[in-house]
C-alpha cells in the first residue's frame, strides 16, 4: 500500500517536472529568442532562421555609433534623466501624503482619502489630452520638462501601499518621541522615515522603473520631437513600417539594453510588488 | 451562532459559514449603503447651510475689524498685531482681482456659449491674406475651467481670512494671546504639520489631474469633434448628445454600433482575459509550489522573469514573432517541415482575437503566480489531506478547496485584474494596433477595446467629445467595481489594527 502511493507520488511529480519544464521553455524561449537574434551578425535585418548563422557585437556596436535618425544613446540618456528626477519627486511626494494620512488625525481625511481613491478610477490617459494642452499653454510640449511633471504629478495617488505599511509601526513610537519633546516634523524625519527603509526602497524603485516602462504618456508629448525620445517610444519608432527593414537587429538589441536592468530591479522587488498587489484582500 | 460553535467548526465548515453570511448580508449591506450615501448628500447641504449661518454670524458678532476684512482680505488679522499674515491674505486678493481684470474674466465672460467670433481671412491692401483670430473655443474652455478652479480656492482662503478674523477679534475679547507670525509658522511643523505635507502634493494633483479631468468631462457635453477643430472653427455645448450618439443604433458604421461591438469584445476580453490568467495561472502556482517538488525558486523565477520584462519591449516582440515572416511560422515550418505564413494579427477576427488573449496568457500568468503563490501555502493542510482520504483527486481537491478558498481570498485582486483589463491599453496597442481593420467600425479595428477606441478617437481622429464620453461611461463601470471592492476589503476598516 505504502510503496504504491510513493509510486504514484512518484509518478505524479514527474509528470509534474516534465509538465514546468516545457511551460518554462514555452515562456522563456521569445526572450531567450530576443537575447539570442540580438548577437546576431548575418547580413539580413529581420531573421529569416530561428538560430542565428553568426554570432558578434555588431548590433550592440551599431546601435551607439551608427546614430542617423534614431538616436538610441540619446534616448537612453533622457530615459535615465527623466527617471532619477521623476523618481525624486514621486517618492517624496507619496511618502509625504502617506505619512499625512496614516499617522496625523485631521479635519476630513477620510473625505481626502477616498477622493484620492476615486481620482484614480478615471482611466489615465482620459486627462492626457487636456494635459497636452495645459502643458503647451505652457510653452513645455516636447520637452524632457514635461515629462517629468506627467510622471510625479499625480504621484501623490499612489499612497495607498506606502500608508499601508506606515500603519503597522506602532503608534507608541509617535508618542513617546512627543513626551521628549519632538514635534511631527521631527517624528516624521528621525523615527518613521528610518524604520521604514523597505518601503522607501520600494517606492523608489518603482517610480524609476515607470518612465522606463512608460508608453503613451510619452507618446502623446514628445509627437515627433524624434531626440526627446523615451526608450519605450523609441524603439516603438524602430519597429514602424518606415524603419523595421533598417533598424530590427538594432530593435532586438535596445530592447535587451532596456530590459536587463529593469529586470534586475524588478526581481530585486517582487516580494514588495506581491505585498502591494495583495495589500487590502488578504488581511484579516 | 455563538463564538464558541463557530470555533468548534473545521475550516470548511467555517468558509460555507462565512460565504452564507456574506449572501444573507448582501441586501442590508446595500440598503446601508444606499443609506450612507443619502446621508451624505443630506449632510453635504446641512454643511452648506450651516457654513453660511457661521459665516454670516462672524459678520453681526465681530468688531469693525472683522467686518472690514469681509471685502478686504487680512484687515482682521492686521488690525490685531499679526501684519505679516494679513498682508499674505491681502496679497492674494490683489493677485486674484488682478488675475480676473487682465486674463480670467475675458474668458469666463465667454464659458457660456465658449466663443461667437469666427476667425475670418482676409486681404490687405497689398493682396496678402491676413487672418483676423477669433474666439478659440477650446482655449476658452480650458482657462474658463482654470479660472473656475482657482476662483474656488480664492474663495476657501477668503471663508479662512473671516474665520481668522473671528478669532482673533475673539482671543483679543477673552484677553488671550495673539500668536505672532513665527510662532503660527512654527504650528506647520506641528499640530498643522498635515498642511505642509499635503500641500504641494496637493497642488500637483489639482494642477495635473484633477484640472484637466475636469476639463474632460465637460468636453464630453460639447461638440468639439474633427468638424468643430479650433482655432478654425468654434464648438460649442451640445448636453447629452454625444452620449445619445454612442445608445442610439441604427445601419451602418456608425458611433454607436461600433460602441456596442466594442463594449462587448471589451467585456468578453476582460472575462477571458481575467480568468484564464487566473485559473491557469493558479494550477502552475499550485504545481510549483507542490510538496516534494524541488527547486521551486528556478521554476518561479522562470516565470517572473517575463513579469519583470517591460510589458512594451515583451509585447512588441510578440507583434513581431506573430508576423507572418517572423519566428512562429519559422518554428511551425521547421516543425511541419512545410513552409507556414500564418496570419496571426490581420486575417479573421475571430483569429486575431484568440491570438491577443493566448498572448495575454503568456503576459499575464506570471502576475497570478507571484501574486497566489504566498495565499496558496496559506491553506490549511489538513483540508487537502481529509479530502484525500475520502478518495478526492487532485482535480476535485481543485475544484471543491483551492478554487473557493482562493475565490474567497482573493475577490478583491481579481475585480482589480479585471479592470486592470478592461482598461489594458498596452496589450491591445501593442500587439495587434486594434487590427484587422475593418470598415464595419467608426474609427476603430476588430481587436480594439474601449480604451483603444478612446485613443484613436482622440489622436487620429479628433473627436475629442466622443471620447471624452466612452471614457466617462468606462469611468463608471470601474469606479462601481472598485467601489464594491473597497467595501468589501478587511483593510479599509481595519487600518488602525496594528498601531
Amino acid at each position: 500500500m505504502i510503496k504504491s502511493y510513493k509510486l504514484r507520488r512518484g509518478l505524479a511529480n514527474t509528470f509534474i517536472y516534465i509538465l514546468l519544464a516545457v511551460l518554462g521553455i514555452i515562456w522563456v524561449s521569445p526572450l531567450a529568442y530576443l537575447v539570442i537574434q540580438s548577437f546576431n551578425t548575418g547580413k539580413e535585418q529581420i531573421p529569416q532562421t530561428l538560430l542565428p548563422m553568426a554570432y558578434g557585437f555588431d548590433n550592440y556596436i551599431a546601435l551607439f555609433t551608427n546614430i542617423g535618425s534614431l538616436n538610441f544613446p540619446r534616448w537612453y540618456l533622457n530615459t535615465f534623466v527623466v527617471a532619477c528626477f521623476s523618481c525624486v519627486i514621486s517618492t517624496i511626494s507619496v511618502l509625504m501624503v502617506a505619512y499625512a494620512f496614516s499617522r496625523l488625525r485631521f479635519k476630513s481625511r477620510k473625505k481626502f482619502i477616498n477622493v484620492g481613491m476615486i481620482l484614480g478610477m478615471f482611466p489615465g490617459f482620459m486627462t492626457m489630452i487636456a494635459i497636452y494642452y495645459l502643458l503647451k499653454a505652457m510653452g513645455l510640449t516636447q520637452t524632457l520638462v514635461a515629462l517629468v511633471i506627467c510622471y510625479s504629478a499625480g504621484a501623490g495617488l499612489g499612497f495607498q501601499i506606502s500608508k499601508g505599511f506606515f500603519d503597522t509601526i506602532p503608534r507608541a513610537l509617535d508618542e513617546a518621541a512627543t513626551i521628549d519633546g519632538a514635534n511631527k516634523n521631527q517624528i516624521f524625519w528621525k523615527i518613521i522615515l528610518p524604520m521604514s527603509k523597505p518601503i522607501v526602497v520600494y517606492t523608489v524603485l518603482t517610480s524609476f522603473i515607470g518612465p522606463w516602462t512608460d508608453f503613451i504618456l510619452a507618446k502623446i508629448i514628445m509627437g515627433d520631437a524624434r531626440d526627446n525620445y523615451t526608450v519605450a517610444i523609441g524603439l516603438q519608432q524602430m519597429v514602424s513600417l518606415e524603419f523595421k527593414t533598417r533598424y530590427f537587429k538594432q530593435f532586438l538589441s535596445g530592447s535587451v539594453l532596456v530590459a536587463v536592468p529593469v529586470t534586475i530591479l524588478f526581481l530585486k522587488m517582487q516580494s514588495y510588488y506581491v505585498e502591494g498587489v495583495t495589500a487590502g484582500g488578504v488581511k484579516g | 451562532m455563538r463564538y464558541i460553535d463557530y470555533m468548534q467548526l473545521n475550516p470548511f465548515q467555517r468558509f460555507g459559514y462565512n460565504l452564507g453570511k456574506f449572501f444573507k448580508k448582501l441586501p442590508s449591506n446595500l440598503a446601508r449603503f444606499f443609506k450612507f450615501l443619502g446621508r451624505a448628500i443630506v449632510g453635504f447641504f446641512v454643511g452648506i447651510g450651516k457654513g453660511i449661518a457661521n459665516y454670516g454670524k462672524r459678520f453681526v458678532k465681530g468688531d469693525a475689524g472683522v467686518k472690514l476684512s469681509y471685502l478686504i482680505f487680512g484687515f482682521g488679522n492686521m488690525v490685531k498685531g499679526q501684519v505679516i499674515k494679513g498682508l499674505i491674505f491681502l496679497l492674494l486678493e490683489a493677485a486674484y482681482i488682478c488675475y480676473m481684470i487682465f486674463f480670467g474674466w475675458g474668458y469666463m465672460s465667454k464659458f457660456g456659449t465658449l466663443g461667437t467670433v469666427k476667425a475670418t481671412t482676409t486681404l490687405d491692401p497689398d493682396g496678402f491674406p491676413v487672418t483676423i483670430p477669433g474666439d478659440n473655443s477650446m482655449l476658452i474652455l480650458l482657462y474658463g475651467v482654470v479660472t473656475i478652479v482657482i476662483s474656488a480656492v480664492i474663495f476657501v482662503i477668503y471663508i479662512a481670512n473671516t474665520k481668522s478674523a473671528y478669532k482673533q477679534y475673539e482671543a483679543k475679547k477673552n484677553g488671550e494671546h495673539i500668536p505672532g507670525f513665527k510662532e503660527e509658522m512654527h504650528q506647520f511643523l506641528d499640530e498643522k504639520f498635515h498642511i505642509s505635507l499635503m500641500s504641494i502634493p496637493c497642488l500637483l494633483i489639482g494642477c495635473f489631474t484633477i484640472l484637466p479631468l475636469i476639463f474632460m468631462i465637460l468636453i464630453a457635453f460639447t461638440s468639439y469633434d474633427n468638424a468643430h477643430l479650433p482655432p478654425g472653427n468654434l464648438f460649442t455645448w451640445v448636453g447629452l448628445e454625444n452620449f445619445k450618439d454612442l445608445v442610439s443604433i441604427t445601419e451602418g458604421a456608425n458611433k454607436a454600433s461600433t460602441f456596442v461591438n466594442l463594449a462587448e469584445w471589451t467585456i468578453i476580453w476582460a472575462i477571458f482575459a481575467t480568468f484564464s490568467n487566473y485559473i491557469l495561472g493558479m494550477i502552475v502556482a499550485l504545481m510549483i509550489n507542490k510538496k516534494g517538488i524541488k527547486l521551486k525558486a528556478l521554476w518561479r523565477t522562470l516565470f517572473v522573469v517575463v513579469v519583470a520584462v517591460p510589458q512594451f519591449v515583451s509585447l512588441l516582440l510578440m507583434n513581431q514573432m506573430l508576423q507572418t515572416n517572423g519566428a512562429i511560422n519559422q518554428l511551425l515550418s521547421v516543425i511541419t517541415g512545410a513552409h507556414q505564413e500564418i496570419q496571426f494579427l490581420n486575417s479573421t477576427p475571430l483569429m486575431a482575437r484568440i491570438t491577443v488573449i493566448i498572448v495575454n496568457i503568456w503576459v499575464g500568468i506570471p502576475y497570478t503566480i507571484l501574486i497566489t503563490s504566498g495565499i496558496l501555502m496559506n491553506i490549511p493542510a489538513d483540508l487537502y489531506e481529509s479530502a484525500t482520504i475520502d478518495g478526492a483527486g487532485p482535480v476535485k481537491s481543485f475544484t471543491k478547496i483551492t478554487l473557493p478558498y482562493m475565490l474567497f481570498v482573493t475577490t478583491p485582486y481579481l475585480i482589480t485584474s479585471f479592470i486592470g483589463n478592461i482598461n489594458n491599453f498596452n496589450v491591445i496597442y501593442l500587439l495587434t494596433n486594434g487590427g484587422p481593420s475593418t470598415e464595419q467600425f467608426y474609427q476603430a479595428g476588430w481587436t480594439d477595446i474601449l480604451v483603444t477606441w478612446l485613443f484613436k478617437l482622440t489622436m487620429n481622429n479628433q473627436d475629442y467629445n466622443l471620447a471624452a464620453a466612452v471614457g466617462i461611461l468606462v469611468f463608471i463601470v470601474c469606479a462601481t467595481l472598485s467601489l464594491i471592492t473597497f467595501n468589501a476589503t478587511k483593510s479599509a476598516k481595519d487600518e488602525e489594527a496594528f498601531s
